[in-house]
């Protein structure tokens, strides 16, 4: 049995990192209300970007000529894995979760006989894939004192891909990042990069199938469109991984102050027995005294 | 009068502008041109430039935008733009520094090809703020 003392500074304990984890889930709630609508605002442009995309990658089915950044390179010797991550832990299994299904791809790629590399978006997927594939990382970016996700920030991310493409050190991108479905549900998900996945025409788009005239024309449109989608799936990546972040974060958090509840609770009842129990035998003993005098 | 169609504007961060106008005039790569109701499917590259809103009410907003793409069909227009700010928010401050920003591209550019594309944005940039302050003067 535990000492009275001992019980009550555990008690004490226990209260303080319940204050924490509920500042820290209030904190997350108002975060993920700006980030979820930063994530809901960003939606128009990559859906019309998609759009867009799609109209004009329609031409190039299966003929030559079209663009490497959307028919690919011809080869898939090389992987590289884009991983969104967060900076920061203290956030349940979001992190975890988009780590894992990058090396799971990894490791299927890797016995596959391809070569596989990294770029990592955020610290905490590069800390853990660190451990598993040290030399494998090309490149990390932290955006750790960023306030809110600006699209420079992705534009950034972005030309740094572009770049290791053309100097021909991948062959094929993909993209690894954590879906905002709902505040209980994030998705960690697999996104396609380079070639560009280009959505199936959704129903009712803008054009069914009307000739577009282009200007400059559609070869340059696209290729100038292309390197801006890359830009654009990134920073989209990045908001929905904000979102999901606090999410995230809120809900590990609510479940943690639910926790140290139950154990102040627990300890309380402890604490409350073995002190009864002390005062009866203090009583037991002088009772026993007063009846042997 | 013309007839109103839809119009967005779209920047990488959010909607800028979607309502219903009647004519919008788009800074085009190859050169201005004018949309209307029901002009038939076309897309072009946009340069940074002005782009000109003609609202129901007859009212011309300008609004300057860096670059980007615009889709036109008979269902109407969208525009997206890599960054869309509105003439009356933009400061004269923001132009210089895009401007310096790109003039250090052109003396760092490597090849050829980078330098005339950069002196092509930059010859743009300095339209705008040709535009820009002939407006201010009146």
């Amino acid at each position: 049995m535990p000492s009275l003392k001992s019980l009550r500074t555990r008690i004490a304990s226990v209260k303080a990192t319940q204050k924490i984890t509920k500042a820290m889930q209030m904190v997350a709630v108002a975060k993920l209300r700006r980030a979820q609508m930063a994530a809901e605002s960003a939606r128009p442009y990559a859906e019309r970007m998609a759009g867009v995309l799609a109209n004009l990658a329609g031409a190039f089915e299966n003929q030559p000529g079209a663009p490497v950044l959307l028919a690919g390179n011809g080869k898939d010797k090389v992987h590289l894995l884009v991983v969104c991550t967060g900076d920061r832990g203290l956030c349940g299994a979001f992190n975890s979760s988009i780590a894992r299904l990058a090396r799971d791809h990894a490791n299927r790629l890797l016995s596959e006989g391809k070569d596989v590399k990294f770029l990592c978006v955020g610290r905490k997927g590069a800390e853990s894939l660190r451990r598993v594939f040290p030399d494998r990382i090309l490149d990390v970016f932290e955006f750790k004192g960023a306030r809110t996700i600006e699209f420079e920030m992705a534009d950034g991310v972005g030309k740094k891909v572009l770049e290791l493409f053309e100097a021909g050190v991948f062959d094929i991108a993909t993209m690894f990042y954590s879906r905002f479905k709902s505040v209980i549900q994030q998705i960690p998900t697999q996104q396609g990069l380079i070639p560009a996945e280009v959505p199936a025409k959704a129903a009712g788009a803008t054009s069914d199938g009307a000739i577009y005239d282009c200007e400059p024309g559609e070869a340059e449109i696209l290729e100038d469109l292309l390197p801006r989608n890359v830009s654009v799936q990134i920073f989209r990546a990045m908001l929905e991984n904000g979102a999901s972040f606090y999410g995230s974060q809120m809900s590990s958090m609510d479940s943690a102050t639910r926790n140290a509840g139950e154990m102040i609770k627990k300890l309380t009842t402890i604490y409350n027995r073995s002190r009864q129990a002390m005062i009866t035998k203090e009583l037991i003993e002088i009772i026993s005294g007063a009846e042997a005098v | 009068m013309a007839e109103a169609f839809k119009f967005e504007l779209v920047s990488p961060a959010r909607l800028v502008i979607s309502e219903e106008v009647d004519q919008v005039v788009v800074p085009g790569s190859e050169g201005y041109f004018t949309v209307l109701k029901g002009h038939s499917p076309f897309m072009s590259t946009v340069r940074p430039g002005l782009l000109e809103v003609t609202n129901a009410a007859g009212k011309t907003t300008r609004i300057f935008v860096a670059g980007g793409f615009a889709d036109a069909s008979p269902n109407g227009l969208t525009v997206l733009a890599e960054q869309a700010i509105p003439v009356e928010d933009l400061k004269p401050e923001t132009l210089s520094k895009e401007i310096t920003a790109v003039e250090a591209v052109i003396a760092s550019a490597k090849s050829d090809e980078a330098k005339r594309l950069a002196s092509e944005k930059l010859g743009q940039l300095r339209e705008v703020q040709a535009q820009l302050g002939s407006t201010t003067a009146h």
